[in-house]
């Protein structure tokens, strides 16, 4: 009962997110405004941590499992990835390097 | 025969446990380059061609996976919350890291990718390429690109941050818990925050604050900044 409470709750949240998402038209999609929900909804005490938690830890440490359907996709884009590697790999790697620089500087500097 | 080796029962199997068994081969050797999704993913797409199965065929037999992406996007606010305290103590100073270090990344690699002759949806796909893979699909899909490109896209930043992000940080002189945690979670999300973890409980905390804050920005941006590039490139 306490997992399908748990599990009711985080449907719930994306459902509302759905909602908002579809009538604002905001550039959102319901899983986040669902997250931002769930942020506000603890921080004004309406949603208990205790009704989240274990549904929201088992979550957190399988998210990479969930992506893998999406990520064996890649052997329908094998004709992009040989024809375009170049830029790839050069836009990947020169814009890691420029974000961890950025953030790491900003935080030194004023820390 | 054909028809069970083509369902959700054994398809789903297959995923789950080439997943846990990849799992334990990472924590049995370490090394970052044994990353458990790059395992899966190569050993199913084998499997796959081996059995000669579309992949519409398996994206539908796996739906019971996928269904938790949305959700799993949502607990991001649950790790939020238990950050909040952490982030009112040091505000103005990670927001500011947090706004820029997501805009370079958006824009930089778009416009790099643009200048090597990529094409648009390419560029689309690589834009959210730096945060957690969940809020990456979504602002691709959103945008017209190609989510599962983008997922391939975060698994290699992802992988790249894991192995040289520390080194490259030390480099420039960047060592204390919050600062690399907050680079390393911005840039390369969950797979860069793992790969420090082990160094305290401060460079974890701070890893999963820029994997967070940085998923929130792009979520948030990431549109409106692809929207302006192309409305200024075509």
């Amino acid at each position: 009962m306490i997992l399908i409470k748990q599990v009711a709750i985080f449907l719930g949240l994306w459902l509302l997110g759905e909602l908002i998402s579809f009538f604002t038209h905001l550039p959102l999609s319901g899983s986040i405004i669902g997250m931002l929900l769930l942020v506000v909804g603890l921080e004004l005490k309406l949603i208990k941590t205790k009704d989240v938690k274990d549904v929201a830890n088992f979550l957190l440490n399988n998210m990479a499992m969930f992506f893998i359907p999406a990520g064996v996709g890649l052997m329908c884009h094998y004709h992009i990835l040989s024809q375009e590697w170049l830029p790839i790999s050069v836009a990947i790697v020169v814009s890691a390097l420029l974000v961890m620089t950025v953030v790491g500087l900003i935080m030194k500097k004023r820390s | 025969m054909k028809e069970l080796i083509n369902s959700p029962l054994v398809h789903v199997c297959l995923t789950l446990l080439v997943f846990i068994i990849a799992k334990k081969l990472q924590k049995k050797y370490k090394s970052p380059l044994l990353n458990p999704i790059l395992i899966t993913i190569s050993v199913v797409i084998s499997f796959l061609l081996f059995t000669d199965t579309p992949y519409e065929d398996y994206e539908r037999n796996t739906q019971v996976i996928s269904f938790w992406l949305a959700p799993s996007v949502i607990a991001l606010g649950y790790a939020l919350y238990s950050f909040l305290e952490e982030i009112k103590a040091d505000f103005k100073k990670i927001i500011l890291s947090m706004l820029a270090g997501s805009l370079t990344g958006i824009i930089s690699v778009f416009m790099i990718a643009y200048l090597f002759g990529a094409s648009k949806a390419t560029m689309i796909s690589l834009a959210p390429k730096s945060v957690t893979t969940p809020i990456a699909i979504e602002v691709s899909k959103q945008m017209g690109g190609i989510p599962s490109l983008t997922v391939a896209f975060v698994i290699v930043v992802g992988v790249l941050g894991a192995i040289f992000g520390q080194t490259y940080l030390r480099l420039i002189g960047v060592n204390d818990p919050k600062s690399v945690g907050l680079s390393l979670g911005a840039t390369a999300h969950a797979l860069g925050t793992a790969s420090i973890s082990e160094k305290g409980p401060d460079f974890s905390a701070f890893g999963g604050l820029g994997m967070a804050l940085n998923g929130v920005s792009t979520a948030i941006f990431a549109p409106w900044v692809i929207k302006l590039l192309l409305m200024l490139l075509y």
